[in-house]
């Protein structure tokens, strides 16, 4: 099977961690994986702030970058969302790599049939199922399934998990009050559960309740769970 | 022939006078307020998830209401007529109202008509939608709101915040104090027990009851073949004010229809369980025309367009006509919860109305509203007709007027990221550039973030951290393994 990657823009430049962590992950497992150079982003911040006609030319290259894989894997739940759930009426002939393209955890679970990836990671963790992950692909536990495996971690529940964060996009910087009011509650429900580390499928997300814990030195570290699945307890 | 015309917007009480983020600013702060409707929405939201989930066809009711929703807006002008042919067989006199104002002015004119100077009203969004209590006042007629929500939020001199629970932003001693100032007839010693509020209210509105000659309700839902209208409600004023008085005006926005009365079958499962939370709602009332000796002898029904002929020419955002205003979608929205009803500034707020409210009016009268929203989906999700809310605000948003700065920023990412060649070297650039600050920030502060950025970043570093570009970006790392 033809795997490529689809990194996108966000982890591209500010979170090649989770990136690399995806990487190894397959790698381990046995699979190849392509890192085709000429992708961009999804178009998702284009066409969900109203500007569907900006973001029409990243959506016909990513069918020009990846129509002929088999598997194209995305480390993000909205991006994923956006693409499986956008593409095909924004421009149909994306319609068939739209079906093609997985969050993680799908292509893990769903694809390659795999629940252990091998994974070691002995810290105390919370989950935040992030919402176009959860309400647009319905990953449902898929993540958990993976992170359940992991030897050493301790998997907290987190309070109101089903609650947006606040982040939203470019809703963040428009509605600020707000975005930050639920922002403070998704902070205080993660600091609740006393884990030390937040764990999600969007770095997005992450960057804006990691950014919102960070700034009260919580202590509380905000990663992709991919870097979770991808430690082996081995240094790397 | 002259060319097609757009349907013509709506007015009355659905535009925002201040943009979303502004009118939310003041209630994030309110503590009072962010308390009385944390603890209200939740308190509504558990109570619905409960009798929902004990409904095992539920996903298959959904799909039926929005399914006959979706009948109804293929063939609006023939089940109206149908309708109004139906009701004026019945004994009732049907009226056509273009907007807000034309609605106003026939209710007025049927009052005066009448001879009366006072109307008792059934809670009604149309009525608050077309400032209907605000049209009468100015013709010299009183209207008692008899719901005790809407008697609540009358007596404050204020507006609903809410579609179901309209004085929702309040807790009960602010409720009691309201009653203590503005009804007469209130108990010295009024305690702010709910059982004593409503007993004081209930004293207050009897009399009104039995004096009342013309009374003013909406319609939850109006039957094409039978002419049927269908009052839903908990508290038994709706039928008082729909039973005693003589005469009787229903002011119906015309997307309330169903075909046939059986079609009542599915929305009366769907609306009290997604609504109240309630199984079954306590009153329903249903009449159709004149019934000679019982009730109501002389029976009106306006019906209202109010910029709904607009909504219902794009087939993307015409669902939205499809809502029964049973407030799910607010009780479940994270937006509304912080923000309360008054920062939409219509009678519709919430997801619903972050979607109808621009529509009614034209998106550039409202276009805060299709962006407040995280697009996080939970509306859709408990919507009994199904609504794709967060598609709809999408699409809202392309018709948004974008300000200059924003779209000018846009452009140049989009030429940016639509080339692979100009993305990779805006990677390296961004890298290179920030890279350095990163390292920095990280050897000085142990993590690479911004803690304080000027204006219009500092819209994200007010409450958060901001990421730096890593010391490498992904494809740098995988070039070099």
């Amino acid at each position: 099977m033809r795997i490529a990657l689809f990194i996108t823009c966000v982890n591209d430049l500010a979170f090649p961690a989770t990136g690399i962590a995806v990487t190894r992950i397959l790698r381990r497992l046995g699979h190849t994986v392509d890192f085709p150079a000429d992708q961009t982003c999804c178009g998702q911040m284009h066409a969900n702030t109203g500007y569907r006609a900006e973001a029409m030319p990243m959506v016909r290259n990513y069918v020009d970058v990846f129509d002929s894989y088999d598997a194209i894997v995305a480390p993000s739940g909205s991006c994923t969302a956006m693409i499986r759930d956008q593409y095909p009426s924004l421009h149909p002939p994306a319609t068939s790599v739209a079906a093609r393209t997985y969050e993680l955890s799908e292509l893990l679970v769903d694809v390659l049939g795999v629940t252990d990836v091998g994974a070691e990671f002995p810290e105390t963790v919370t989950y935040h199922p992030t919402c176009h992950g959860l309400r647009m692909l319905r990953l449902g536990d898929r993540p958990l399934t993976l992170l359940r495996q992991v030897r050493g971690i301790k998997l907290v529940e987190l309070g109101d998990a089903e609650e947006c964060c606040g982040f939203g996009g470019t809703f963040a910087l428009k509605n600020p009050d707000v975005s930050t009011a639920m922002l403070t509650d998704k902070c205080a429900r993660v600091r609740d559960t006393g884990a030390r580390v937040l764990a999600a499928a969007d770095n997005s997300c992450l960057a804006h309740i990691g950014g919102g814990l960070d700034r009260h030195r919580s202590g509380v570290r905000a990663v992709h769970y991919a870097e979770i699945l991808a430690e082996t307890g081995a240094t790397s | 022939m002259n060319p097609p015309v757009a349907p013509a917007t709506g007015g009355g009480r659905i535009r925002t006078p201040l943009p979303f983020p502004t009118a939310a600013k003041p209630a994030v702060a309110d503590t009072q307020l962010r308390a009385n409707l944390h603890r209200a929405t939740r308190t509504i939201r558990a109570k619905r998830a409960r009798v929902v989930d004990e409904v095992p066809d539920w996903e298959a009711l959904r799909d039926a209401g929005s399914a006959i929703k979706a009948d109804v807006q293929r063939r609006l002008p023939e089940l109206l007529e149908q309708f109004e042919a139906s009701a004026t067989a019945a004994g009732a006199t049907v009226h056509w109202a273009r907007d807000a104002a034309e609605a106003c002015r026939i209710v007025v004119a049927l009052t005066r008509a009448a001879g009366a100077d006072e109307v008792v009203k059934v809670k009604s969004m149309a009525t608050q939608e077309i400032e209907l209590n605000e049209a009468l006042e100015a013709a010299g007629i009183a209207a008692y709101e008899t719901d005790l929500a809407e008697l609540i939020v009358q007596l404050g001199d204020d507006t609903p915040s809410h579609i179901l629970v309209p004085a929702i932003h309040y807790n009960r001693a602010q409720i009691r104090e309201i009653f203590q100032r503005r009804m007469a007839d209130a108990p010295a010693d009024l305690s702010d027990e709910p059982a004593a509020l409503a007993e004081a209210a209930r004293a207050h509105l009897r009399r009104r009851f039995l004096s009342a000659r013309v009374a003013v309700s909406g319609a939850n839902f109006a039957v094409a073949d039978t002419g049927t209208l269908v009052v839903v409600e908990s508290e038994g004023n709706g039928r008082m004010c729909l039973t005693l008085p003589e005469t009787l005006i229903s002011v119906v926005g015309v997307e309330k229809l169903l075909p046939t009365f059986t079609d009542l079958e599915v929305f009366l499962q769907l609306l009290p369980r997604s609504s109240t939370g309630e199984r079954m709602n306590p009153y329903t009332s249903m009449w159709t025309g004149v019934t000679p000796g019982d009730g109501p002898q002389d029976v009106h029904i306006v019906l209202v367009d109010n910029g709904r002929s607009a909504v219902l020419a794009d087939p993307v955002g015409r669902p939205a006509l499809s809502c029964i205003r049973c407030s799910a979608c607010l009780n479940v929205c994270p937006v509304y919860e912080r923000a309360g009803g008054h920062a939409y500034g219509s009678v519709y707020p919430g997801p619903i109305g972050a979607i109808l409210s621009p529509q009614l009016t034209g998106v550039a009268d409202n276009a805060s509203l299709p962006y407040a929203s995280t697009l996080c989906g939970a509306c859709y999700d408990v919507c009994p007709v199904k609504i794709n809310i967060p598609e709809i605000l999408v699409h809202l948003r392309q018709q948004a007027p974008h300000p200059p700065a924003e779209r000018a920023t846009m452009r140049v990412l989009s030429w940016v990221m639509r080339s692979p060649r100009r993305w990779a070297a805006a990677l390296r650039l961004a890298r290179a550039g920030a890279g350095p600050l990163g390292a920095y920030r990280e050897r000085t502060t142990g993590a690479r973030t911004l803690r304080r950025l000027p204006w219009p970043a500092s819209a994200w570093t007010r409450s958060r951290d901001l990421p730096l570009p890593a010391s490498q970006t992904f494809r740098e790392w995988w070039e070099k393994q």
